[in-house]
Protein backbone atom coordinates (compact mmCIF):
# COMPACT_ATOMS: atom_id res chain seq x y z
CA UNK A 1 0.00 0.00 0.00
CA UNK A 2 0.92 3.67 -0.72
CA UNK A 3 1.42 6.31 1.85
CA UNK A 4 -1.71 8.33 0.94
CA UNK A 5 -4.86 8.06 2.76
CA UNK A 6 -6.98 5.51 1.36
CA UNK A 7 -10.72 6.21 0.77
CA UNK A 8 -11.52 3.57 3.39
CA UNK A 9 -9.71 2.08 5.62
CA UNK A 10 -10.73 -0.82 8.07
CA UNK A 11 -8.82 -1.68 11.45
CA UNK A 12 -9.91 -4.41 14.05
CA UNK A 13 -13.43 -4.62 12.87
CA UNK A 14 -15.02 -7.18 14.90
CA UNK A 15 -18.78 -8.45 14.83
CA UNK A 16 -20.31 -11.10 17.02
CA UNK A 17 -24.08 -12.53 16.84
CA UNK A 18 -24.07 -14.80 19.80
CA UNK A 19 -21.53 -16.83 20.22
CA UNK A 20 -20.92 -16.51 16.85
CA UNK A 21 -17.46 -14.74 15.54
CA UNK A 22 -18.41 -13.40 12.41
CA UNK A 23 -15.85 -10.51 11.58
CA UNK A 24 -12.68 -11.27 13.88
CA UNK A 25 -10.43 -8.42 13.65
CA UNK A 26 -10.52 -6.92 9.42
CA UNK A 27 -8.33 -5.21 8.52
CA UNK A 28 -8.58 -3.53 4.84
CA UNK A 29 -7.34 -0.57 2.81
CA UNK A 30 -9.23 0.45 -0.12
CA UNK A 31 -7.40 3.16 -2.09
CA UNK A 32 -9.56 5.68 -3.68
CA UNK A 33 -10.23 5.15 -7.27
CA UNK A 34 -9.88 1.43 -6.81
CA UNK A 35 -12.22 -1.52 -7.40
CA UNK A 36 -11.88 -4.01 -4.59
CA UNK A 37 -13.14 -6.99 -4.74
CA UNK A 38 -13.82 -9.25 -1.67
CA UNK A 39 -14.37 -12.78 -2.18
CA UNK A 40 -14.89 -15.54 0.51
CA UNK A 41 -17.54 -18.23 1.51
CA UNK A 42 -21.19 -18.11 2.26
CA UNK A 43 -21.49 -16.92 5.33
CA UNK A 44 -17.43 -15.62 5.80
CA UNK A 45 -18.91 -12.13 7.07
CA UNK A 46 -18.80 -10.46 3.74
CA UNK A 47 -22.16 -8.91 3.53
CA UNK A 48 -21.67 -8.12 7.41
CA UNK A 49 -18.57 -6.30 6.49
CA UNK A 50 -20.57 -4.35 3.82
CA UNK A 51 -23.19 -3.53 6.32
CA UNK A 52 -21.03 -2.50 9.12
CA UNK A 53 -19.62 0.47 7.24
CA UNK A 54 -22.93 1.58 5.74
CA UNK A 55 -24.05 1.27 9.58
CA UNK A 56 -26.89 -0.90 9.05
CA UNK A 57 -25.24 -3.30 11.82
CA UNK A 58 -23.19 -1.87 14.48
CA UNK A 59 -19.39 -3.64 15.13
CA UNK A 60 -18.59 -4.90 18.35
CA UNK A 61 -15.00 -3.15 17.73
CA UNK A 62 -12.71 -1.40 15.31
CA UNK A 63 -12.69 1.59 13.31
CA UNK A 64 -14.07 2.75 9.94
CA UNK A 65 -12.73 5.65 8.33
CA UNK A 66 -13.74 7.63 5.08
CA UNK A 67 -10.72 9.72 4.35
CA UNK A 68 -9.42 9.88 7.63
CA UNK A 69 -12.44 10.51 9.18
CA UNK A 70 -13.75 7.69 11.93
CA UNK A 71 -17.45 7.01 11.12
CA UNK A 72 -18.08 5.24 14.75
CA UNK A 73 -16.64 8.28 15.96
CA UNK A 74 -18.56 11.09 14.25
CA UNK A 75 -21.39 12.74 15.73
CA UNK A 76 -24.81 11.13 14.31
CA UNK A 77 -25.46 13.79 11.73
CA UNK A 78 -21.96 13.92 10.13
CA UNK A 79 -21.88 10.23 10.42
CA UNK A 80 -24.69 10.55 8.05
CA UNK A 81 -23.62 12.91 5.57
CA UNK A 82 -20.43 10.85 5.41
CA UNK A 83 -22.30 7.75 4.42
CA UNK A 84 -24.50 9.75 1.84
CA UNK A 85 -21.30 9.53 -0.43
CA UNK A 86 -22.10 5.49 -0.27
CA UNK A 87 -24.21 4.22 -3.18
CA UNK A 88 -25.35 0.08 -2.86
CA UNK A 89 -26.02 -2.48 -5.43
CA UNK A 90 -27.68 -4.71 -2.94
CA UNK A 91 -27.82 -8.65 -3.95
CA UNK A 92 -31.35 -9.14 -4.62
CA UNK A 93 -31.89 -5.57 -5.88
CA UNK A 94 -34.14 -4.53 -3.12
CA UNK A 95 -36.21 -2.16 -4.83
CA UNK A 96 -39.24 -0.65 -3.21
CA UNK A 97 -42.31 -2.73 -4.54
CA UNK A 98 -44.80 -0.33 -4.08
CA UNK A 99 -42.83 2.56 -6.43
CA UNK A 100 -42.69 2.76 -9.80
CA UNK A 101 -39.45 1.86 -11.31
CA UNK A 102 -38.61 5.59 -12.12
CA UNK A 103 -39.25 6.64 -8.83
CA UNK A 104 -36.83 3.62 -7.69
CA UNK A 105 -33.97 5.23 -9.49
CA UNK A 106 -34.78 8.71 -8.37
CA UNK A 107 -35.77 8.00 -4.56
CA UNK A 108 -32.47 9.13 -3.22
CA UNK A 109 -32.67 12.45 -5.22
CA UNK A 110 -35.76 13.21 -3.92
CA UNK A 111 -35.59 11.63 -0.71
CA UNK A 112 -32.76 14.45 -0.53
CA UNK A 113 -34.75 17.59 -2.06
CA UNK A 114 -31.95 17.95 -4.46
CA UNK A 115 -34.55 17.69 -7.69
CA UNK A 116 -38.04 18.48 -8.19
CA UNK A 117 -40.14 15.40 -9.12
CA UNK A 118 -40.46 16.27 -12.83
CA UNK A 119 -36.52 16.54 -12.36
CA UNK A 120 -36.28 13.14 -10.97
CA UNK A 121 -38.34 11.73 -13.88
CA UNK A 122 -35.69 13.02 -16.48
CA UNK A 123 -33.21 12.11 -14.25
CA UNK A 124 -34.69 8.76 -13.76
CA UNK A 125 -34.92 8.41 -17.76
CA UNK A 126 -31.06 9.38 -18.11
CA UNK A 127 -30.11 6.51 -15.72
CA UNK A 128 -32.10 4.04 -16.81
CA UNK A 129 -30.70 4.43 -20.38
CA UNK A 130 -26.87 4.40 -18.84
CA UNK A 131 -28.01 0.75 -17.77
CA UNK A 132 -29.51 0.19 -21.17
CA UNK A 133 -33.15 0.30 -20.18
CA UNK A 134 -35.66 2.20 -22.20
CA UNK A 135 -37.71 5.18 -20.49
CA UNK A 136 -40.65 3.31 -20.59
CA UNK A 137 -39.92 0.86 -18.03
CA UNK A 138 -39.99 4.07 -15.73
CA UNK A 139 -43.17 3.41 -15.76
CA UNK A 140 -43.43 -0.24 -14.61
CA UNK A 141 -43.77 -1.90 -11.30
CA UNK A 142 -40.36 -3.77 -10.22
CA UNK A 143 -42.18 -6.98 -10.10
CA UNK A 144 -43.11 -6.71 -13.77
CA UNK A 145 -39.31 -6.83 -14.75
CA UNK A 146 -36.92 -9.73 -15.34
CA UNK A 147 -34.03 -10.33 -12.75
CA UNK A 148 -31.28 -8.60 -15.06
CA UNK A 149 -33.31 -5.89 -15.58
CA UNK A 150 -34.08 -5.33 -11.69
CA UNK A 151 -30.48 -5.39 -10.78
CA UNK A 152 -29.89 -3.15 -14.10
CA UNK A 153 -32.59 -0.86 -11.92
CA UNK A 154 -30.69 -1.33 -8.79
CA UNK A 155 -27.63 -0.11 -10.40
CA UNK A 156 -29.40 2.80 -11.73
CA UNK A 157 -30.36 3.88 -8.37
CA UNK A 158 -27.12 3.47 -6.42
CA UNK A 159 -25.23 5.96 -9.12
CA UNK A 160 -28.29 8.03 -8.97
CA UNK A 161 -26.70 10.78 -6.50
CA UNK A 162 -23.24 10.35 -8.34
CA UNK A 163 -21.64 8.74 -4.97
CA UNK A 164 -18.10 8.65 -4.60
CA UNK A 165 -17.62 5.45 -3.35
CA UNK A 166 -20.18 2.37 -4.38
CA UNK A 167 -20.83 -0.98 -2.71
CA UNK A 168 -22.00 -3.99 -4.34
CA UNK A 169 -23.14 -6.94 -2.83
CA UNK A 170 -22.87 -10.38 -4.56
CA UNK A 171 -24.26 -8.20 -8.01
CA UNK A 172 -23.95 -11.16 -10.52
CA UNK A 173 -26.01 -13.64 -8.24
CA UNK A 174 -28.89 -15.42 -9.34
CA UNK A 175 -28.13 -14.31 -13.23
CA UNK A 176 -27.37 -16.47 -16.34
CA UNK A 177 -23.64 -16.02 -17.14
CA UNK A 178 -24.06 -13.60 -19.87
CA UNK A 179 -26.33 -11.34 -18.06
CA UNK A 180 -23.64 -11.08 -15.24
CA UNK A 181 -21.09 -10.31 -17.29
CA UNK A 182 -23.65 -7.61 -19.25
CA UNK A 183 -24.10 -6.38 -15.11
CA UNK A 184 -20.21 -6.51 -14.64
CA UNK A 185 -19.62 -4.59 -17.69
CA UNK A 186 -21.86 -1.62 -16.70
CA UNK A 187 -20.51 -1.54 -13.33
CA UNK A 188 -17.17 -1.11 -14.20
CA UNK A 189 -18.56 1.35 -16.64
CA UNK A 190 -20.13 3.41 -14.11
CA UNK A 191 -17.38 3.14 -11.81
CA UNK A 192 -15.13 4.55 -14.19
CA UNK A 193 -17.71 7.62 -15.44
CA UNK A 194 -18.00 8.55 -11.85
CA UNK A 195 -14.39 8.25 -10.76
CA UNK A 196 -15.94 5.96 -7.75
CA UNK A 197 -13.77 4.07 -5.35
CA UNK A 198 -15.84 0.78 -5.57
CA UNK A 199 -15.84 -2.60 -2.99
CA UNK A 200 -17.79 -5.46 -4.36
CA UNK A 201 -18.03 -8.58 -2.46
CA UNK A 202 -18.81 -11.89 -4.66
CA UNK A 203 -17.74 -15.70 -4.75
CA UNK A 204 -18.59 -15.57 -8.38
CA UNK A 205 -14.52 -15.70 -9.82
CA UNK A 206 -15.39 -14.28 -13.18
CA UNK A 207 -17.09 -11.61 -12.13
CA UNK A 208 -14.19 -10.84 -9.62
CA UNK A 209 -11.54 -10.40 -12.56
CA UNK A 210 -13.85 -8.53 -14.50
CA UNK A 211 -15.12 -5.64 -11.84
CA UNK A 212 -11.74 -5.96 -9.68
CA UNK A 213 -8.46 -3.99 -9.67
CA UNK A 214 -7.65 -5.33 -6.35
CA UNK A 215 -9.09 -8.16 -4.43
CA UNK A 216 -8.91 -9.25 -0.92
CA UNK A 217 -10.11 -12.45 1.01
CA UNK A 218 -12.48 -13.20 3.54
CA UNK A 219 -12.12 -16.25 5.96
CA UNK A 220 -13.25 -17.12 9.45
CA UNK A 221 -13.99 -13.47 9.69
CA UNK A 222 -10.55 -12.05 8.79
CA UNK A 223 -8.68 -10.80 5.85
CA UNK A 224 -6.54 -13.89 4.95
CA UNK A 225 -4.88 -12.36 1.03
CA UNK A 226 -5.07 -9.37 -0.23
CA UNK A 227 -3.73 -8.33 -3.57
CA UNK A 228 -3.97 -7.36 -7.21
CA UNK A 229 -7.26 -8.83 -8.61
CA UNK A 230 -5.49 -10.65 -11.69
CA UNK A 231 -3.42 -12.48 -9.53
CA UNK A 232 -6.64 -14.57 -7.90
CA UNK A 233 -6.06 -17.35 -9.95
CA UNK A 234 -2.75 -17.29 -8.79
CA UNK A 235 -1.50 -16.20 -5.45
CA UNK A 236 0.39 -18.76 -3.55
CA UNK A 237 -2.08 -19.02 -1.07
CA UNK A 238 -3.40 -22.79 -0.16
CA UNK A 239 -6.93 -20.87 0.87
CA UNK A 240 -7.50 -18.86 -1.99
CA UNK A 241 -6.27 -21.38 -4.47
CA UNK A 242 -9.08 -23.68 -3.34
CA UNK A 243 -11.69 -21.35 -3.07
CA UNK A 244 -10.72 -19.92 -6.84
CA UNK A 245 -10.52 -22.91 -8.62
CA UNK A 246 -13.30 -24.23 -6.35
CA UNK A 247 -11.38 -27.27 -5.26
CA UNK A 248 -13.56 -29.79 -2.38
CA UNK A 249 -10.30 -30.45 -0.87
CA UNK A 250 -7.81 -28.14 0.74
CA UNK A 251 -7.08 -25.91 3.91
CA UNK A 252 -11.08 -24.90 3.84
CA UNK A 253 -12.97 -27.65 5.25
CA UNK A 254 -16.66 -27.09 4.48
CA UNK A 255 -18.85 -27.69 7.52
CA UNK A 256 -20.86 -31.12 6.39
CA UNK A 257 -22.99 -33.29 8.66
CA UNK A 258 -23.53 -36.72 7.17
CA UNK B 1 -40.21 -31.12 42.64
CA UNK B 2 -38.48 -31.04 39.24
CA UNK B 3 -41.65 -30.52 37.62
CA UNK B 4 -42.68 -28.31 39.81
CA UNK B 5 -39.15 -26.20 39.09
CA UNK B 6 -39.95 -26.96 35.18
CA UNK B 7 -43.48 -25.52 35.56
CA UNK B 8 -42.03 -22.51 37.23
CA UNK B 9 -39.15 -21.46 35.67
CA UNK B 10 -41.61 -22.20 32.35
CA UNK B 11 -43.82 -19.61 33.97
CA UNK B 12 -40.64 -17.61 34.48
CA UNK B 13 -39.42 -17.40 31.00
CA UNK B 14 -42.70 -16.65 29.31
CA UNK B 15 -42.96 -13.80 32.15
CA UNK B 16 -39.61 -12.45 30.80
CA UNK B 17 -40.69 -12.83 27.61
CA UNK B 18 -43.72 -10.79 27.48
CA UNK B 19 -41.92 -8.15 29.44
CA UNK B 20 -39.02 -7.97 27.07
CA UNK B 21 -41.73 -7.61 24.38
CA UNK B 22 -43.81 -5.00 26.08
CA UNK B 23 -40.59 -2.69 26.83
CA UNK B 24 -39.30 -3.42 22.93
CA UNK B 25 -42.52 -2.17 21.31
CA UNK B 26 -42.77 0.69 24.59
CA UNK B 27 -39.50 1.78 23.10
CA UNK B 28 -40.31 1.30 19.02
CA UNK B 29 -43.31 3.10 19.97
CA UNK B 30 -41.49 5.95 21.69
CA UNK B 31 -38.43 6.90 19.17
CA UNK B 32 -41.45 6.70 16.54
CA UNK B 33 -42.90 9.35 18.73
CA UNK B 34 -40.01 11.05 18.93
CA UNK B 35 -40.10 11.60 15.63
CA UNK B 36 -43.29 12.88 14.51
CA UNK B 37 -41.97 16.68 15.53
CA UNK B 38 -38.77 16.46 13.65
CA UNK B 39 -38.68 16.91 9.56
CA UNK B 40 -38.67 16.00 7.00
CA UNK B 41 -42.56 14.88 6.80
CA UNK B 42 -43.77 12.56 4.32
CA UNK B 43 -47.31 14.20 3.49
CA UNK B 44 -48.09 11.71 0.26
CA UNK B 45 -47.01 8.76 2.36
CA UNK B 46 -49.38 10.24 5.13
CA UNK B 47 -52.14 10.54 2.45
CA UNK B 48 -51.70 7.37 0.90
CA UNK B 49 -51.92 5.51 4.61
CA UNK B 50 -55.10 7.45 5.34
CA UNK B 51 -56.90 6.59 1.93
CA UNK B 52 -55.66 3.10 2.79
CA UNK B 53 -56.85 2.60 6.14
CA UNK B 54 -59.80 5.22 5.90
CA UNK B 55 -61.21 4.90 2.59
CA UNK B 56 -60.60 0.85 1.95
CA UNK B 57 -62.42 0.01 5.30
CA UNK B 58 -64.74 1.88 4.62
CA UNK B 59 -67.41 -0.94 3.57
CA UNK B 60 -66.10 -3.39 5.99
CA UNK B 61 -66.75 -1.09 9.41
CA UNK B 62 -69.74 -0.10 7.02
CA UNK B 63 -71.56 -3.57 7.05
CA UNK B 64 -70.20 -4.33 10.69
CA UNK B 65 -71.84 -1.18 12.43
CA UNK B 66 -75.16 -1.63 10.27
CA UNK B 67 -75.60 -5.29 11.33
CA UNK B 68 -75.04 -4.53 15.08
CA UNK B 69 -77.11 -2.24 15.02
CA UNK B 70 -79.72 -4.26 13.62
CA UNK B 71 -78.83 -7.09 16.03
CA UNK B 72 -78.68 -5.00 19.01
CA UNK B 73 -82.07 -3.60 18.73
CA UNK B 74 -83.58 -7.10 18.15
CA UNK B 75 -81.77 -8.57 21.53
CA UNK B 76 -82.99 -5.35 23.91
CA UNK B 77 -86.52 -5.75 22.15
CA UNK B 78 -86.00 -9.78 23.48
CA UNK B 79 -84.80 -8.46 27.16
CA UNK B 80 -86.68 -5.35 27.70
CA UNK B 81 -90.39 -6.55 26.67
CA UNK B 82 -89.71 -9.20 29.42
CA UNK B 83 -90.08 -5.81 31.37
CA UNK B 84 -92.00 -3.45 29.79
CA UNK B 85 -88.92 -1.20 28.58
CA UNK B 86 -89.39 -1.62 25.10
CA UNK B 87 -89.06 2.06 24.65
CA UNK B 88 -85.11 1.89 26.25
CA UNK B 89 -84.03 0.30 22.80
CA UNK B 90 -83.26 3.23 21.05
CA UNK B 91 -81.21 4.88 24.39
CA UNK B 92 -79.92 1.63 24.55
CA UNK B 93 -78.28 1.12 20.69
CA UNK B 94 -77.13 4.91 20.46
CA UNK B 95 -74.93 4.51 24.14
CA UNK B 96 -74.40 0.94 22.87
CA UNK B 97 -72.74 2.14 19.63
CA UNK B 98 -71.12 5.39 20.35
CA UNK B 99 -69.47 4.52 23.81
CA UNK B 100 -68.19 0.75 22.85
CA UNK B 101 -69.47 -0.97 19.91
CA UNK B 102 -68.76 1.26 16.99
CA UNK B 103 -65.26 1.78 18.15
CA UNK B 104 -64.21 -1.81 19.03
CA UNK B 105 -66.10 -3.56 16.24
CA UNK B 106 -64.37 -0.84 13.80
CA UNK B 107 -60.90 -0.99 15.51
CA UNK B 108 -61.04 -5.19 15.45
CA UNK B 109 -62.04 -5.04 12.09
CA UNK B 110 -59.31 -2.53 10.99
CA UNK B 111 -56.95 -4.53 13.26
CA UNK B 112 -57.43 -7.99 10.92
CA UNK B 113 -57.71 -6.22 7.58
CA UNK B 114 -54.96 -3.07 8.10
CA UNK B 115 -52.70 -4.31 11.26
CA UNK B 116 -51.65 -7.64 8.67
CA UNK B 117 -51.77 -5.41 5.70
CA UNK B 118 -48.46 -3.10 7.50
CA UNK B 119 -47.20 -6.21 8.83
CA UNK B 120 -47.02 -8.16 6.08
CA UNK B 121 -45.72 -5.35 3.63
CA UNK B 122 -43.25 -3.94 6.38
CA UNK B 123 -42.25 -6.86 6.55
CA UNK B 124 -41.96 -8.23 3.69
CA UNK B 125 -39.35 -5.02 3.09
CA UNK B 126 -37.69 -6.01 6.43
CA UNK B 127 -36.58 -9.35 4.66
CA UNK B 128 -36.18 -8.24 1.02
CA UNK B 129 -33.71 -5.64 2.55
CA UNK B 130 -35.85 -3.05 1.14
CA UNK B 131 -35.68 -1.44 4.82
CA UNK B 132 -31.77 -1.37 4.73
CA UNK B 133 -32.12 0.46 1.32
CA UNK B 134 -34.06 2.98 2.47
CA UNK B 135 -31.18 3.61 4.87
CA UNK B 136 -28.72 3.88 2.32
CA UNK B 137 -31.07 6.42 0.38
CA UNK B 138 -30.84 8.76 3.11
CA UNK B 139 -33.89 8.21 4.19
CA UNK B 140 -35.22 7.37 8.17
CA UNK B 141 -37.62 3.91 7.87
CA UNK B 142 -39.22 5.01 11.26
CA UNK B 143 -40.25 8.65 9.31
CA UNK B 144 -40.93 6.81 6.00
CA UNK B 145 -42.65 3.99 7.11
CA UNK B 146 -43.93 4.29 10.57
CA UNK B 147 -44.76 7.61 11.45
CA UNK B 148 -47.03 8.08 8.45
CA UNK B 149 -49.29 5.16 9.37
CA UNK B 150 -48.98 6.21 13.30
CA UNK B 151 -50.27 9.84 11.92
CA UNK B 152 -52.99 7.87 9.32
CA UNK B 153 -54.33 5.96 12.30
CA UNK B 154 -55.09 8.21 14.80
CA UNK B 155 -56.87 10.03 11.94
CA UNK B 156 -58.42 7.60 10.27
CA UNK B 157 -60.08 5.33 12.88
CA UNK B 158 -62.01 7.95 14.48
CA UNK B 159 -63.67 9.18 10.94
CA UNK B 160 -64.44 5.74 10.52
CA UNK B 161 -66.33 5.21 13.79
CA UNK B 162 -67.69 8.44 13.14
CA UNK B 163 -69.38 7.00 10.03
CA UNK B 164 -70.23 3.40 12.17
CA UNK B 165 -72.08 5.49 14.64
CA UNK B 166 -74.19 7.23 12.51
CA UNK B 167 -74.74 3.56 10.61
CA UNK B 168 -75.19 1.58 13.58
CA UNK B 169 -77.69 3.86 14.76
CA UNK B 170 -79.65 3.63 11.51
CA UNK B 171 -79.36 -0.24 11.33
CA UNK B 172 -80.83 -0.07 14.95
CA UNK B 173 -83.49 2.58 13.67
CA UNK B 174 -84.32 0.21 10.42
CA UNK B 175 -85.50 -3.16 12.89
CA UNK B 176 -87.12 -1.13 14.97
CA UNK B 177 -89.28 0.70 12.50
CA UNK B 178 -89.60 -2.18 10.09
CA UNK B 179 -89.82 -4.78 12.05
CA UNK B 180 -90.65 -4.18 15.29
CA UNK B 181 -93.64 -1.42 14.68
CA UNK B 182 -91.45 1.61 16.20
CA UNK B 183 -92.47 5.17 15.10
CA UNK B 184 -89.98 6.55 13.13
CA UNK B 185 -90.07 10.09 14.81
CA UNK B 186 -90.58 8.62 18.58
CA UNK B 187 -87.56 6.12 17.72
CA UNK B 188 -84.89 9.38 16.57
CA UNK B 189 -86.66 11.89 19.22
CA UNK B 190 -85.50 8.66 21.64
CA UNK B 191 -82.39 8.29 20.27
CA UNK B 192 -81.32 12.03 19.75
CA UNK B 193 -82.86 13.41 22.98
CA UNK B 194 -80.60 10.57 25.12
CA UNK B 195 -77.58 10.61 23.37
CA UNK B 196 -75.02 13.33 24.80
CA UNK B 197 -71.63 14.55 22.90
CA UNK B 198 -69.67 12.96 25.40
CA UNK B 199 -70.84 9.49 24.75
CA UNK B 200 -69.68 9.83 20.84
CA UNK B 201 -66.22 11.97 22.11
CA UNK B 202 -65.13 9.12 24.32
CA UNK B 203 -65.84 6.31 21.48
CA UNK B 204 -63.81 9.10 19.14
CA UNK B 205 -61.00 8.83 22.05
CA UNK B 206 -60.86 5.25 21.95
CA UNK B 207 -61.04 4.80 18.39
CA UNK B 208 -57.96 7.25 18.12
CA UNK B 209 -56.04 5.05 20.64
CA UNK B 210 -56.45 1.65 18.72
CA UNK B 211 -55.87 3.09 15.17
CA UNK B 212 -52.42 4.22 17.21
CA UNK B 213 -52.16 0.25 18.64
CA UNK B 214 -53.01 -1.42 15.11
CA UNK B 215 -50.64 0.94 13.15
CA UNK B 216 -47.65 0.46 15.63
CA UNK B 217 -48.36 -2.99 15.94
CA UNK B 218 -48.48 -3.65 12.42
CA UNK B 219 -44.97 -1.62 11.82
CA UNK B 220 -43.03 -3.14 14.83
CA UNK B 221 -44.25 -6.71 13.75
CA UNK B 222 -43.37 -6.57 10.41
CA UNK B 223 -40.40 -4.31 11.28
CA UNK B 224 -38.45 -6.84 13.29
CA UNK B 225 -39.66 -9.85 11.55
CA UNK B 226 -37.02 -12.30 10.44
CA UNK B 227 -36.61 -15.38 8.76
CA UNK B 228 -38.42 -14.92 5.16
CA UNK B 229 -41.72 -16.21 4.39
CA UNK B 230 -42.36 -17.82 7.39
CA UNK B 231 -41.18 -14.91 9.84
CA UNK B 232 -43.27 -13.00 7.98
CA UNK B 233 -46.83 -14.98 8.22
CA UNK B 234 -45.17 -14.98 12.18
CA UNK B 235 -45.60 -10.82 12.07
CA UNK B 236 -49.14 -10.60 10.14
CA UNK B 237 -50.95 -13.00 12.77
CA UNK B 238 -48.81 -11.66 15.82
CA UNK B 239 -49.89 -8.35 14.49
CA UNK B 240 -54.09 -8.85 14.11
CA UNK B 241 -53.91 -10.86 17.51
CA UNK B 242 -51.32 -8.28 19.74
CA UNK B 243 -53.22 -5.63 18.29
CA UNK B 244 -57.04 -7.01 18.95
CA UNK B 245 -56.13 -8.08 23.02
CA UNK B 246 -54.80 -4.39 23.25
CA UNK B 247 -57.51 -3.34 21.89
CA UNK B 248 -59.66 -4.86 24.08
CA UNK B 249 -57.31 -4.00 27.34
CA UNK B 250 -57.00 -0.87 26.35
CA UNK B 251 -60.79 -0.55 25.68
CA UNK B 252 -61.71 -1.30 29.53
CA UNK B 253 -58.90 0.96 30.66
CA UNK B 254 -60.02 3.71 28.85
CA UNK B 255 -63.47 2.63 29.64
CA UNK B 256 -63.02 2.67 33.29
CA UNK B 257 -60.72 6.37 32.91
CA UNK B 258 -64.19 7.73 31.48
CA UNK B 259 -66.22 6.16 33.84
CA UNK B 260 -64.69 7.70 36.76
CA UNK B 261 -65.56 11.10 35.11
Amino acid sequence: MSGALPRIRIRGLRKSFGAKTVLDGIDLDVPAGTSMVVIGGSGSGKSVLLKCILGLIAPDAGTIELDGRDLLALPRRARATERARIGMLFQNGALFDSLPVWENVAFGLLARRLVSRREARARADELLAQVGLASAVGELSPAELSGGMQKRVALARAIAAQPDILFFDEPTTGLDPIMGAVIDGLIVDCVKRLGSTAVAITHDMASATRIGDAAAMIHRGKIIWSGPAASLFESGNAEVDQFTHGRRDGPIQMELRR
Amino acid sequence: MNALLDSLAAIGRAAIGFLREAGAVTLFALEAISHLARPPFYARRFGRALVEMGFFSLPVVALTAIFTGMVLALQSYTGFSRFNAESAIANVVVISITRELGPVLAGLMVAGRIGAATAAEIGTMRVTDQIDALSTLSTDPMKYLVVPRLLAGIVALPLLVLVADILGVMGGFIVSVVKLGFAPETYLHNTLSFMQASDVISGLVKASVFGFLIALLGCYRGYTSRGGAEGVGAATTGAVVTASILILAFDYGLTVLFFSR
